[in-house]
């Protein structure tokens, strides 16, 4: 069987041999132009002069192009129109576009774009959440605040109450694949664009609006990305717009991709935070209310930062059950980057805020913090919780039921799909702070299991026994769950479409509107076509995502791409087998249902033919060998605003223990193992799901650790190039790394069963962090505070606090 | 412009009147349409550009970013796509990254798959080191270490013995390419606002990033002379060309502390570029080998013309991103103590490979009984140059060596140097750090561990 074999990923070879093309690496027809953006020098102000006369007289260059040469839409925002290709008047960060040069080679390009005089009236610029809170600047109008009980009152009347507040560093993609397009005008001014872009409907969205035309004169095409992680979300857009404008203009193909520095410069990263905390809680560490409040630093526009911020709040109880919470979310306007989607999309800031405060309630009560985890848990889902819950006395879960019913009249057939036997009061099940039911979760066997492989208990004991004796080195284990909320939570973004083709030869052709930007999306569904067809999956040929062979496609990201493209592949190439089947069961006076495909055979009744003889069969019998499919998520129903409702179609599981050494001395640490046991549901192909934990594990890791994203007062980023920005290395991957899947078939109908895993993974990183910290805890007795990234520095910091005052001097 | 020769892929190319600044990479994939070849970053710090040179001294994994065409002069040069045989079969190092999934997004794989081939071709299995100079953001490496140890059990493939190593060389054109030290004495006597590239892993960026024309140039990889580590009376001395690679080597029984620190240096790719001259002359206050050449003790040898002098290697920083080198002048060689058995260098940075120290400090101190009857202590990263903590030494030697000492030493780094923040450290932390690595010092000489990289998790 294809689906559940852990197959190579479909351009493995290539990738080996080089020959596997990026947008860069595309044979281009002769006099292509190449294009490079003047960037702004100063972080806030009013464009008062542009002297270009040196760009224009410098070799090689054909055109400089500023916001007034635009000839349509000036903006390359995903959303609220408030993003210019090129700055008009006004420039809102350091490293903003604000000239685009177009020049005879790349080079040529960039040595002109240099050459802008640009004369500014300065501004006041707004750098920090603290400058951004006092001065309120922030998108919408205030904070969004979503609750649940009454966590005042709950914490006012709690035993215990711990307080803090963690800064949390954003996260510069690092795709190894710097963004890149290239645009190749065409007849009657249509144009076809290829772009390194997770979301290409969206690229031919904004570069139709760009020329002028309707979004069927623009094609887009994307084979692969060199790595995306969401920074190819939106962040590509200005490229292949400014590429398309160019072209436009001059009539020849132009090509654009950033150098790395600019390429950090000008696009957005992964949200910084700073969660504040207040936690009341009884002597077993459980959580009996807890205030949280999130700032948000977003940038200068607002790109996707508003879902990003909700996503962050959609995973403040990580994996635990929050009776009386309020999460208040401040969504921060400054005049950096526009920071974007990454990997998590703000579900791994909430959830890192979460899994702190736990942390700090176990060390106020000099608990395991893993107990405290555990008792916080929501309780298993086999039937209606045992504590009392809000839901009992609740109006608020009424109320959010009554409303998921009503605002989505057509999920009844959510409500078919429900497990029959249960047929529970839905208001005996245990709720998160958004009011989504908690129906499948199995943290508790997942913990359990983990634990026990990766001898966490006798571990902890021996480290600490090991750190009393060790006078400048010290280790420290953690352990921590990730629940992942699968779904996009703009609802209507669960959608999918695939085109299927079958030849008379008997090969398989395949477009859906996923992108293959690394994951193994790809062969994902080549597996999921192969088993539909019961082929190998060498039969099946999925060729770039297209636009015009796919249309309105959804991003590639929120994890969904199996989950949505294998279900719309699925009923395609479905619907090519049973008229293919009804076909020979016509012809061969048999039934369709004793048509099977297996093996590259089909077998009709007592007759087998090969499926080449089949599909040649059906074609001379005038069958369409032809079919698009198409899937929309059920169950949903979201309201963003209230913060209620069924965003997520279900949750994706797991859990890591990592043990960490440090050096009390500079701080300098190391990760020594790493244990992760992840829920892939029914894997679609373990290898890749495999890849996926253990890349994103290292990821995550990186986020929390090396990875520190430095600005000067000035508003410029000082870490734009990999010589100042470090990603993990190969030696700082886990050197003991043990990775397994829980392999059980997700609850929910998703295609065969099997769960996202594109981003829960990145997730388990916090357990290296954690682990840092209880490592720092090892120095003292005061509460470390630990903030991310934990650099050396940091580390340090963290050290001497767990020492005290009293420890220093 | 200029001209030059070498091997690519098997076939003899020879390129004319060519910028002497043009990078191998640009060639590669502008002109030749070799786009198995992949720009990360152009600067060295990715290495997802690595191809194979070889010349009569083996073969090397280097960047081809920060390779300028003449450096490639006479040498072989194989890319990704002579990797395979001429049939298709695959080198083991492919099949391997195949069959343990050690490619997602792709875009690395060229580059990774090149120095584990050239690794697997030199018979070295110390993967964590060969691939420090590779960043993979997909997979964690985890696949990637799989496939190297399963390659390292193959046999090198027959067709990568076949093929030259060497062309003829060309050194047609105004950009020099001298052939000894008395030559380029000469010449750059008489050409001193000349650039002088060796392994151009510093000069590279000031052209891919800065977007410099550097002209007049001159290229000393010809410059066998200079490439030389000869063990005289006086200690060893090295030639200004020697890398950081074959340094490391060369040392690593006589001085096994300082090659064991120069496996921080950088990375594989940028260590078999760098030479010893160039991080010297370069005059960082954050590079490498200063630190440790100062504690040593080195000495510097200069060269004008005909005229040489010498000169303790810490007087030759003056000051920021300035040197006591005159125009015309350059560093012929520098040498070391025969051995150096009391040296350890502390490299502090945010990650453990690649990456540019925040902190430096370098410790060579003799004790005599437990007395500390000398010190030469040098720190990177804490001043405008690579400098000695005279301040300190001071208060360690005539006492014994032991915490306590340590401890009441520590005020003077103050006294020493006063640092400045910025994004690798803030100027509180290095300042800290390096009476940290003080401590440290004295833990480590009393057999406490004191590396986290020596430690493994708990069985």
């Amino acid at each position: 069987m294809s689906v559940g074999t852990p197959l190579p990923h479909d351009s493995a070879r290539m990738h080996v041999t080089g020959t596997a093309r990026y947008v860069d690496d595309l044979p281009v027809p002769a006099g292509t132009l190449h294009l490079a953006f003047g960037l702004s020098t100063i972080a806030h102000g009013e464009i008062t002069g542009m002297d270009l006369s040196a760009v224009t007289s410098a070799p090689g260059v054909v055109a400089v192009l500023t916001a007034r040469d635009l000839p349509f839409a000036n903006d390359v925002s995903p959303s609220n129109h408030d993003e210019p290709l090129l700055a008009d008047g006004i420039v809102q960060y350091l490293g903003q576009p604000v000239f685009l040069v177009i020049a005879t080679s790349h080079l040529a390009a960039r040595k002109a774009a240099r050459l802008g005089r640009i004369t500014y009236t300065e501004r006041p610029a707004i750098l920090t959440v603290d400058q951004a809170l006092a001065a309120q600047s922030r998108f919408e109008d205030g904070p969004v605040i979503w609750q649940k009980g009454d966590p005042g009152a709950a914490i006012n009347a709690a035993p215990l109450v711990v307080q803090g507040s963690l800064s949390l560093g954003g996260q510069e993609h690092f795709y190894l694949e710097g963004q890149a397009a290239l645009a190749l005008p065409q007849e009657g001014g249509d144009m076809i664009v290829h772009s390194s872009t997770q979301h290409p409907t969206e690229v031919q969205h904004k570069v139709a609006e760009a020329i002028g035309a309707p979004m069927h004169a623009v094609r887009v095409e994307v084979r692969r990305m060199g790595g995306g992680f969401g920074g190819k979300e939106s962040q590509g857009n200005a490229l292949a717009v400014a590429c398309a404008v160019a072209a436009r203009a001059t009539g020849r193909p132009c090509k654009m991709r950033y150098d790395r520095d600019d390429d950090m410069m000008i696009t957005g990263k992964r949200h910084d935070f700073r969660i504040d905390y207040r936690a009341g809680v009884d002597h077993r560490g459980r959580i009996l209310g807890l205030e949280v409040r999130h700032l948000v630093r977003c940038g200068w526009s607002m790109d996707l930062s508003l879902p990003v911020a909700d996503r962050a709040m959609l995973h403040a109880d990580n994996a635990y059950s929050l009776p009386n919470i309020r999460i208040e979310s401040h969504r921060l306007r400054t005049n950096t980057q526009s920071a974007t989607a990454f990997r998590g999309f703000g579900g791994p800031q909430g959830m890192l805020g979460m899994e702190r405060i736990i942390d700090h309630i176990a060390h106020r009560l000099g608990h395991d913090p893993l107990a405290v985890r555990r008792v916080n848990y929501y309780p298993a889902s086999t039937g209606p919780t045992a504590a009392p819950s809000p839901l009992a006395e609740g109006t608020p879960e009424q109320a959010a039921q009554a409303l998921a019913r009503g605002e989505n009249p057509s999920s009844r057939a959510a409500v078919d799909l429900e497990p029959p036997a249960a047929a529970p009061d839905p208001h005996g099940y245990q709720t998160t702070p958004f009011h989504q039911p908690v129906e499948d979760f199995i943290l508790h066997e997942m913990t359990a299991r983990l634990a026990e492989s990766a001898d966490y208990d006798r571990r902890r004991a021996e480290i600490s026994a090991w750190n009393r004796l060790s006078p400048v080195l010290k280790r420290g284990i953690a352990m921590t769950p990730v629940k992942f909320g699968i779904s996009f939570t703009l609802t209507h973004l669960n959608q999918a479409g695939a085109l299927v083709h079958v030849y008379q030869d008997g090969s398989v052709h395949l477009n859906h509107g996923g992108t293959e930007m690394g994951q193994g999306l790809f062969q994902k569904v080549a597996q999921v076509a192969a088993r539909v067809f019961g082929l190998a999956p060498e039969a099946i040929r999925i060729t770039a995502t297209d636009t015009a062979k796919v249309p309105n496609t959804s991003a590639t990201a929120a994890s969904s791409g199996s989950d949505l493209n294998g279900m719309a592949v699925k009923a395609a190439c479905e619907a090519i087998r049973d008229r293919i089947a009804a076909h020979l069961a016509e012809t061969r006076q048999t039934t369709a249902d004793r048509v099977i495909f297996t093996d590259g055979i089909v077998r009709i009744g007592g007759d087998e033919i090969t499926f080449a003889e089949a599909a040649m069969a059906a074609y001379l019998g005038r069958v369409s060998l032809s079919a698009t499919g198409f899937y929309a998520t059920p169950k949903l129903s979201w309201d963003r605003k209230r913060g209620v409702g069924r965003p997520f179609f279900y949750f994706a599981y797991g859990v890591s223990v990592t043990e960490v050494a440090i050096d009390t001395l500079t701080g300098e640490n190391r990760i020594l193992r790493t244990d992760i046991l992840h829920d892939a549901g029914s894997s679609l192909n373990p290898a890749i799901d495999l890849g996926q934990i253990e890349g994103g594990f290292v990821q995550g890791a990186g986020w929390l650790t090396t990875e520190e994203l430095v600005w000067d007062d000035k508003g410029r980023l000082m870490t734009h190039a990999p010589s100042t920005y470090k990603i993990p290395a190969a030696s700082d991957r886990p050197r003991v790394f043990n990775v397994t899947l829980w392999d059980a078939p997700n609850g929910e109908e998703t295609i065969f069963r099997s769960k996202a895993v594109g981003e829960p993974p990145l997730m388990h990183g916090i357990s290296a962090f954690l682990a840092l910290s209880d490592a720092c805890a090892a120095c003292g007795p005061h509460w470390p505070n630990l903030q991310a990234p934990a650099t050396p520095e940091q580390v340090l910091a963290a050290v001497h606090r767990a020492r005290g005052p009293e420890a220093e001097g | 412009m200029t001209d030059v020769a070498f091997v690519l892929n098997g076939t003899d190319v020879t390129l004319t009147e060519i910028s002497p600044t043009r990078t191998l990479l640009d060639f590669l994939r502008e002109d030749r349409g070799l786009t198995g070849t992949k720009e990360g970053c152009n600067e060295g710090d990715c290495g997802a550009c690595t191809v194979m040179v070889s010349d009569e001294r083996g073969a090397r994994a280097l960047n081809a970013c920060l390779l300028f065409l003449p450096q490639l002069n006479g040498k072989a040069v194989r890319t990704v796509e002579a990797l395979s045989a001429p049939d298709g079969t695959l080198h083991p190092v492919q099949q391997a990254m195949i069959d343990h999934h050690g490619s997602q997004c792709g875009f690395c794989t060229p580059g990774i798959v090149m120095t584990l081939a050239t690794a697997h071709l030199n018979g070295m299995r110390d993967h964590d080191d060969q691939l420090a100079g590779n960043l993979c953001r997909c997979t964690g490496y985890a696949p990637i270490l799989r496939a190297a140890e399963a390659a390292a059990v193959q046999p090198v493939p027959d067709w990568l013995h076949h093929g030259r190593l060497t062309a003829p060389e060309v050194a047609r054109g105004d950009a020099a390419q001298p052939t000894s030290a008395d030559d380029l004495a000469d010449w750059y006597q008489a050409n001193p606002e000349a650039t002088l590239v060796a392994g151009a892993t510093d000069v590279g960026l000031w052209v891919t990033k800065g977007l410099q024309d550097l002209s007049p140039l001159c290229f000393l990889g010809r410059c066998a002379d200079l490439q030389q580590i000869t063990l005289g009376d006086d200690g060893l001395r090295i030639g200004a060309g020697v890398t950081i690679a074959a340094l490391r080597k060369e040392v690593s029984v006589s001085h096994s502390d300082f090659s064991k620190f120069l496996r921080r240096f950088a990375s594989e790719q940028i260590r078999a570029a760098a030479t010893i001259g160039g991080n010297i002359a370069n005059g960082s206050p954050i590079g490498d080998t200063p630190p440790a050449l100062i504690a040593m003790g080195a000495r510097l040898h200069l060269r004008q013309g005909p005229a040489r002098r010498d000169m303790a290697l810490e007087d030759f920083f003056l000051d920021y991103r300035k040197q006591d080198r005159r125009p015309g002048e350059f560093i012929e060689a520098v040498t070391i103590p025969a051995t150096t058995p009391d040296l350890a260098c502390y490299k502090l940075s945010k990650r453990f490979d690649q990456d540019i120290s925040a902190v430096c400090g370098c410790f060579n101190i003799t004790l005599e009984g437990s007395i500390v009857k000398s010190a030469s202590i040098a720190f990177g990263g804490l001043a405008g140059v690579p400098k000695r903590a005279r301040t300190v030494e001071g208060a360690l030697v005539g006492r014994p060596f032991t915490p306590e000492t340590v401890h009441d030493a520590l005020p003077a780094f103050a006294v020493d140097f006063s640092p400045l923040s910025d994004m690798r450290a803030s100027a509180r932390y290095r300042l800290e750090a390096a009476g940290a690595m003080l401590v440290r010092h004295v833990h480590e000489r009393s057999g406490t561990p004191v590396s986290v990289l020596d430690l493994e998790a708990g069985a």
